[in-house]
């Protein structure tokens, strides 16, 4: 195929050096001067994304695993699949319960890796290192609470979980922009990419303190053009689709639900 | 000429006889028009935005090549395999021999204008590969048999009543139930199965970065994020004009192409791919491909004034604001890219012999020119089609295929009439006294005089009338 790369990278330069084409220069000053005042964009962004059925909760530092469960707890969310290496994962796991201390963790480690070459390994899953169906790790105080899952081994260990039966799925987030009402994702090998994806609820934890006015702002300030990782993504809404009719509906193939969850300094 | 060549009049002729497409279309024009205007409320604002993302673009053609070169060596790097296609035949074999080699049996595809171009399913097919189209719309159309009738909406042409039984024709269990919220969550059942399952995703790409190897694809559905997520392959494909220098010509671009498109400020997904699943990542692709399709557009790059063409962003905008798009639809031209910007791409890559008729079927109102955000001078092209079409040995495939003999006489004679002041005076004179008398059924006359009333003509001609208002002859 080497020669269809020659032969057309040959004839663009050939016939682009006959006809040298001298473009205007690339003026960014009017996306630089869309600015909000830092009080504005938060309120912006929740009109926006609102607008297109994103859901809102606000939570404190301190408190914010609390309220989440409570938020899961109240819609009959039985599950929550999330990143247990992340800070935010770890943290997730540690405020789940304010009267039980952190759940027991390790043992499904070792049976996820052995499970990982038996055919029937996902079928075992879980056990994972938190909660049993039976509701024995239950909380004290909480009531009915969700399951929380983690997502410690490859897609192919987790997809028919991931697919049929994992509700909500639990990320952090790069910040938000308040142009248009999106957070920035920014997956890792930690934080799957599917964790936003897959699972029919999306919730996305965004700190208050980390808005931008514009998508180049956010790209220029986090300095995303030294290294990109194998995934980012802008999402501004739970997945839709007008195709039918111009008739909007929400939930095609993606997320039927995205929650941000605002943790406020 | 081609045997096969699609006969554009006749479709339209057919098309304008249908009361259900027709007013499909002026719904769904009429609302994708009023949402876009109502974002680009600020006419500084677009004017400004709009300016710098026709100079992304041209920055871009202007570097082509190097760019190229570039995004090529950064995807490598990345970890991308990256395939040139001269051809779509070329493009057809390089994933047919990913899809051999991986032994692929299901394969899920998001969005891509430029599959269509290769009739890529088809070929998939013939193979035995079965292949489903995620994106609503093109699903729908793919489960109807037959093609998108707009870039951006492709099953725009049916309501939401067809599309209710087209359901229940053929997916089982569906119930009868014109509900677009029904439908979509019908969809979205065998979908997500067939995500789950398949070996390969396919998708297109609406902006290849340079600078850092990245493939940039937005989308509202979800559908695009699976198919280059959960298969263990991902093929993006991609005509070689997609490319921007640097990550920041993203926004820009970004910033237009939804709003443009379908009135709205962003796509629910903005998603950017620079890699498959690295060492120690729990998820996407093993394997990421991107074929770059030349088919055709580096002689579109060739000549200075049609490589405008190339700027295009695939908004679809022109096709909404299009006075002759929103009448006959989509599928009267018989083209992957229809409306003004198939009017000039489609005949440059598949040749003037076989679609001489598309840049004829313009009014030149200029609407799809006031819109379109990378400014793409769009019936300048569709006049220079024009004139390549009778001129052979021109810069276009099959230039000169519609030359006529009699039609270049028609011509010479009036470019004679009009240089000699005597000729001119006698010849008008002529038609005052006796162009009435004409009737509408003579040759040259019955080409205009079959679908419009013939002209009347004035008693007296111009020099006539001012001469008698005073004006001195020259």
């Amino acid at each position: 195929m080497s020669d269809a790369r020659n032969s057309i990278l040959t004839k663009l330069r050939t016939t682009r050096d006959a006809h040298p084409l001298t473009p205007p220069a690339s003026d960014f000053a009017p996306i630089e001067a869309k600015v909000w005042p830092p009080e504005e964009r938060l309120p912006r962004i929740r009109r926006l994304m609102e607008a297109v059925h994103t859901e809102f909760i606000d939570a404190a530092e301190a408190d914010w695993p609390a309220v989440l469960r409570e938020f899961l707890a109240r819609e009959g969310v039985e599950s929550l699949l999330y990143a247990p290496e992340t800070e935010a994962g770890k943290r997730l796991v540690e405020g789940w319960g304010t009267v039980s201390p952190s759940p027991p963790r390790g043992e499904g480690r070792g049976e996820g890796e052995a499970s990982h070459d038996s055919p029937e390994g996902s079928a075992m899953y879980p056990p994972h290192p938190n909660p049993l169906p039976g509701g024995e790790r239950e909380f004290e105080g909480m009531g009915e609470g969700p399951t929380l899952i983690p997502y410690d081994r490859p897609l192919e260990d987790l997809k028919p979980q991931l697919f049929e039966s994992i509700e909500a799925g639990f990320t952090t987030t790069r910040g938000a922009i308040a142009e248009t009402g999106s957070l920035i994702l920014w997956p890792t090998a930690e934080e799957p990419r599917t964790l936003s994806l897959v699972p029919h609820i999306h919730i996305a934890l965004l700190r208050a303190d980390a808005l931008y006015d514009t998508f180049l702002q956010a790209m220029r300030e986090q300095r995303w053009a030294d290294g990109m990782p194998t995934n980012a993504l802008l999402v501004s809404g739970p997945s839709k689709t007008a195709d039918i009719e111009q008739t909007l509906a929400y939930g095609v193939h993606g997320p039927k639900r995205l929650v941000v969850l605002v943790v406020h300094p | 000429m081609d045997g096969n060549a699609p006969d554009f009049a006749a479709a339209s002729r057919a098309a304008l006889a249908d009361p259900q497409l027709r007013g499909n279309f002026r719904r769904a024009m009429d609302g994708l028009m009023s949402k876009r205007a109502a974002q680009f409320a600020d006419a500084g604002e677009w004017h400004a935005v709009r300016a710098l993302a026709a100079s992304v673009r041209l920055r871009a053609l202007s570097k082509l090549p190097e760019l190229l070169e570039k995004l090529e060596e950064n995807c490598t790097r990345n970890g991308i395999t990256v395939h040139w296609a001269a051809t779509t035949e070329e493009a057809n074999g390089i994933a047919l021999d990913i899809l051999h080699r991986v032994d692929a049996r299901l394969v899920v595809k998001g969005k891509s204008m430029v599959t269509e171009e290769m009739h890529l399913n088809a070929v998939l097919e013939k193979n035995g590969i079965e292949v489903l189209e995620s994106d609503l719309g093109e699903y729908i159309v793919q489960l109807d048999g037959t093609m998108p009738s707009h870039i951006i909406m492709p099953a725009i042409h049916l309501n939401t009543k067809q599309i209710a039984h087209l359901f229940k024709r053929k997916i089982k269990d569906a119930e009868s139930r014109e509900d677009a919220a029904y439908l979509t969550d019908l969809a979205r059942r065998v979908l997500r199965a067939k995500f789950q399952a398949a070996d390969v995703g396919m998708s297109g790409v609406n902006a290849a970065v340079a600078e850092t190897g990245t493939l940039c694809l937005i989308e509202n559905e979800g559908n695009g994020r699976m198919c280059t997520t959960v298969p263990p392959v991902h093929i993006a494909f991609m005509g070689l004009e997609k490319v921007v220098e640097k990550l920041e010509d993203v926004p820009p671009v970004i910033s237009l192409l939804p709003r443009s498109a379908t009135g709205q400020p962003i796509t629910t997904y903005v998603n950017m791919i620079s890699g498959p699943r690295k060492d120690g990542e729990k998820d996407g692709p093993r394997e990421v491909h991107l074929i770059i399709l030349d088919n055709g557009r580096s002689s579109i790059y060739a000549d200075p004034e049609l490589r405008d063409t190339l700027r295009c962003i695939r908004c679809g905008a022109c096709m909404n604001h299009c006075p002759v798009y929103t009448k006959v639809g989509g599928h009267a031209y018989e083209a992957p890219y229809p409306g003004p910007i198939g009017k000039i791409l489609v005949p440059q890559i598949e040749g003037l012999d076989k679609r001489g008729a598309m840049p004829h079927a313009c009014t030149m109102c200029n609407a799809c020119v006031e819109i379109c955000p990378v400014k793409i001078p769009i019936v300048e092209i569709m006049g220079r089609l024009r004139v390549e079409a009778v001129k052979p040995g021109g810069a276009v495939k099959d230039g000169g295929a519609k030359a006529s003999r009699a039609e270049a006489m028609v011509w010479s004679g009036w470019a004679a009439m009009n240089a000699s002041p005597t000729a001119y005076r006698v010849a008008t004179l002529a038609m005052s006294k006796l162009g009435n008398a004409a009737p509408s059924s003579l040759p040259m006359l019955k080409e205009w005089t079959n679908v419009r009333t013939k002209p009347r003509f004035a008693g007296r001609t111009l020099h006539d009338l001012a001469r008698a208002k005073g004006v001195p002859d020259v």
